[in-house]
Parts: C-alpha cells; structure tokens; sequence
C-alpha cells in the first residue's frame, strides 16, 4: 500500500484538514480535537494529545506491544500486521461490550497514520517536541511540518561511531546541544588504533550523543550484542502514549528523574508508581502498561530484547511476565 | 531565579538547567511504591550501589532478559584479560578507565558461545588499540578480541552483554523486595 491508496476525503473541510478512514474507522479533526469513530462508539482527543501520540506510533513502526493514545484508542503490534482498536483495555468498553478491534496489513495503517499525520500536523508544530520548544497544535490549517514528521529512525547495526554505522551527532550535521543539556561533558573519547583495526577499535560519548538529541520519547538504537538493543532517549513533560508490553523491558535512569506510573496492561487499574533517579535500574513487567512523567528533560536508557518469539511465549505463559526468580 | 525567553503560550524557562548524574560518592536511589504489585517484579536497584559493594571487577547482573545481561563492574586498578566469541559494549558510569585491545590469534570460544570468558596469561595475538573511557562514554569489545580494563581510581561500568560464567547474581541483595 502507498500514500495514494489512503482513503480520506475528497476535499478538506472547514478547518482545511482532511478525513480519513481505515476499514470501519473514521478520522477527522477541527480546531481543539480529534474525531474517532467506529461502528459501536466514537471518541474525541484534545488534538495536540493525538498528534503526539501517532508521531511516537509511527515513528517506532507500532514498537514493542501496544500503543494506547488513552484509556480507549490505539493499536497493538503483531509485527506484519497492526490491530487498531477502541476500548480494548478498557474494562468498562469490555464489560459493556463496546470494544472494537481490526487488523490491518502493517503497510495500510502505516501509510494511513503517515498521511493523518502530515496533513493535521502545522508548521510551527513539532508533535516530537516537548512543549516549551514548539508552537501549539491547534487552530485551523497553516501549513505543514514535513521535516519534523518524518524524521528518519536512527538503528546502529553495531554502534554508534563505528565506522560504517550511524555517526555521532555534532554542531555541523545539524544536533545542537539541547537546551537543558548544555552542563553535559561533550569530549570525545581518545581513541587509538593499531593500522588496520580502524573498523573495530570505536568508542564515542554517549551522553554527549543524547544531549544533542532532538525528540523526545523516542528511542533509538545505539548498540546491538545479537537481539539485546541498547535504545537511549531522552525525555521532557509526559510520554504521549502509554505503552502496553508484550515482554519484559528494563529502563536504567542515565540522568535526572522520572516517574513512571504503571498499570495492568488490560485493565488500566493502577499497580505501581516507579520513581527511578540517576542509576537506578528497574525492569518492567510484561503485562503492565506505563506512562513516564520527566520534570527537567532527562537519558533514559531503555533496554529491549528483540527476539521475535517472545511475545508468543509470554503470552502463553511459557514464559513468566516478569524477569527475576529470587 | 532567573528567568531566560518566554515560552510560547505559557512562563518562562531557567536561564539555565543542572544535569544531574550520579557517581560511586553521590547517589540517590528512587524506588517503587507498590499499589497493587509485588516489587520483586521490577527488580529495582541501583548501578552505584551496586557497584559501591562490590569487589573489582565482579561482574554483577543488574538486568536480565532471558540470556542477555547488564552487568554492573567496579573499575578500580587492573582488570583480568577477558574475551566473548560475540560484541559486548562497555559504558563508563563513573571515573576514568582505559580499555586495552588484542585480536586473538584463535580465540578460545566456540562461535556460538555465550558470555565473556577470562584469559590465561597475556593474550596472544595482534594488539589492536587502546580507548581511553571518561563519564558517559561508550566502547565496543569486538567478538574475538581480548580486553582488558584499567582504572587508577574507582569507577563504574555498565556491560551490555550475554551471561557468561563469571555473571554474578545477587538479586536478593540487590534488588528491593518490598
């Protein structure tokens, strides 16, 4: 599927955006909200919430498990394909039956959520942004962002400065040191290599690497050993998802403090509240979904295991939801 | 407080920020509050104090997910010769520690082996460099190469890794359980 098979309205409305549809989903958005509807309900998303939300969608490809945009809309992974749902891990849309759910080809939502996107996303707004460093999301159309929306999605293979793989980031590839960054050491490391092992012998600084980070909420992968993914970020006010887990993942605070607040994956009841500073280390179960608040834009280092046969195993209980036997 | 440019549609932000990291000597542990939860789920500790109890160069897990780990390591003087049959990466959490590198004529690992293993003696083979680690800097331990760790003071390193051998488990001790 490409841009042009999208389905979305022959004009734009009255606030120039366009609507779009996927199966029985309905988009469109005004001045203040977004607009979903689907055959047993509809739903409404102050639209800087929902831009933000479907800019981490994207840009991660659906990432690891499920992708809530609130307590009733979002989509859960199946690596292929995406489900697409309202009220799924909403105990009340369960109980009273209106949860709805379709699957769809990874390409046609993909290139569905690309064009909503692009087309409800202004030119002085960055959904990657964190507030203070972006205009609002509201108003009728005024123009685009392109640039901000599709930013390319950074994976080292190997690492970050060997040569070959992704480059560090620097003044002159356009990565200015972020603003609340600018107390952060940007030497590089002293590298000194032995004629011929100029491919093996790498090191850079990686925090340097992530105060000149330009997202927020946005892991990118930094070293891979096989499927074990080192994927840093940095982070500012409120992550704009609340990510459902499909296996265990584990954060260790590289700088300043988060707080994490984290629920049943299926329910939404509350089950803990994580406060992690500067070195802690703590492992997020499987079947929890959590949402992180950052007061001053802090590294987080979030650490991923991207076996393919994980999901299956713990979801059929093959394996358990958390990692550590005492 | 000062106050730098105003911010779009609201206050003002600092005129300027204080990163905060920490180090062996200065740390401040957060932890979980349980609502509804057991904490030996999240498997909470801290790389620094971790790292502050433990001898040098114990390889301490810290995380783990199925096989791979990360491992919390006291720098602190001259570290064994070590060697993994797969890349490892080396972050510096705290102090100054230099890495030294040498391609192993043959490599006492199977291909498909897990984990680092120690190396008997002086390593023989091609030395390969030498990277000198700071605070926040990263280094890759190339597959087939044999490493090993210098550090005049003491320091912290987070390996990224497979559990090996010598992976130390402490989770216990470590870890909150309440």
């Amino acid at each position: 599927m490409t841009v042009a098979d999208v389905v979305r309205s022959t004009a734009p409305n009255s606030e120039g955006y366009f609507e779009f549809t996927l199966g029985e989903f309905h988009f469109r958005r005004d001045e203040y909200f977004v607009y979903i509807s689907w055959p047993t309900g509809s739903h409404m998303m102050s639209v800087d919430a929902f831009l933000r939300a479907m800019q981490r969608d994207v840009a991660w490809d659906f990432f690891y498990g499920t992708v809530n945009f609130d307590g009733v809309f979002g989509t859960v992974n199946h690596y292929g394909t995406v489900d697409i749902f309202a009220g799924r891990f909403n105990d009340s849309y369960r109980k009273a039956e209106l949860d709805y759910s379709e699957n769809h080809e990874t390409p046609a939502i993909r290139e569905t959520f690309k064009s909503i996107l692009a087309d409800w996303t202004n030119a002085a707004f960055d959904p990657f942004a964190s507030p203070h460093e972006t205009g609002a999301a509201f108003g009728i159309k005024n123009g685009d962002n392109d640039s901000a929306v599709t930013r390319r999605r950074i994976a080292a293979s190997r690492m970050v400065a060997v040569p070959g793989d992704e480059e560090i980031r620097t003044d002159e590839s356009g990565f200015p040191v972020n603003r609340m960054f600018l107390d952060v050491d940007q030497s590089e490391p002293v590298v000194e290599f032995e004629p011929g092992f100029e491919g093996e012998v790498a090191a850079f600084n990686l925090f340097a690497y992530l105060s000149r980070s330009d997202v927020t909420w946005n892991p990118s992968v930094v070293s891979q050993c096989k499927d074990s993914l080192f994927c840093p970020t940095t982070e500012e006010y409120i992550l704009p998802i609340i990510h459902g887990n499909d296996r265990v993942e584990w954060f260790v605070q590289l700088s300043d403090e988060i707080t994490w607040a984290v629920e049943d994956r299926d329910t939404g009841a509350m089950r803990s509240r994580v406060t992690m500073k500067a070195g802690d280390v703590a492992a997020m179960p499987a079947d929890i979904r959590h949402q992180g608040y950052s007061p001053k834009r802090s590294m987080l280092l979030v650490w991923e295991n991207n076996s393919s046969a994980i999901p299956d195993l713990i979801a059929s209980g093959k394996l358990p939801t958390y990692p550590i036997e005492f | 407080m000062s106050s730098g440019k105003a911010a779009v549609g609201g206050g003002t932000e600092r005129s300027e920020y204080t990163t905060v990291f920490a180090s062996l000597d200065n740390y401040d542990k957060g932890g979980v509050e349980i609502i509804n939860d057991d904490a030996r789920h999240y498997a909470f500790s801290n790389l620094f104090e971790v790292a502050a109890k433990s001898k040098p160069w114990e390889k301490v897990a810290v995380a783990k997910n199925l096989e791979y780990v990360l491992e919390a390591v006291r720098a602190e003087g001259v570290s064994e010769w070590r060697t993994a049959a797969h890349d490892e990466f080396a972050v510096c959490m705290d102090g100054e520690v230099t890495v030294d590198l040498v391609k192993l004529d043959a490599s006492p690992l199977a291909a498909d082996a897990q984990g680092s293993i120690a190396v008997e003696g002086e390593p023989a083979g091609k030395k390969m460099g030498r990277i000198h680690l700071k605070r926040g800097h990263q280094a890759l331990l190339p597959a087939g190469s044999a490493y090993r760790f210098t550090s005049a003071a003491p320091g912290v390193l987070m390996m990224q890794t497979i559990a090996g051998p010598d992976t130390q488990y402490r989770w216990a001790e470590i870890c909150q359980t309440a």
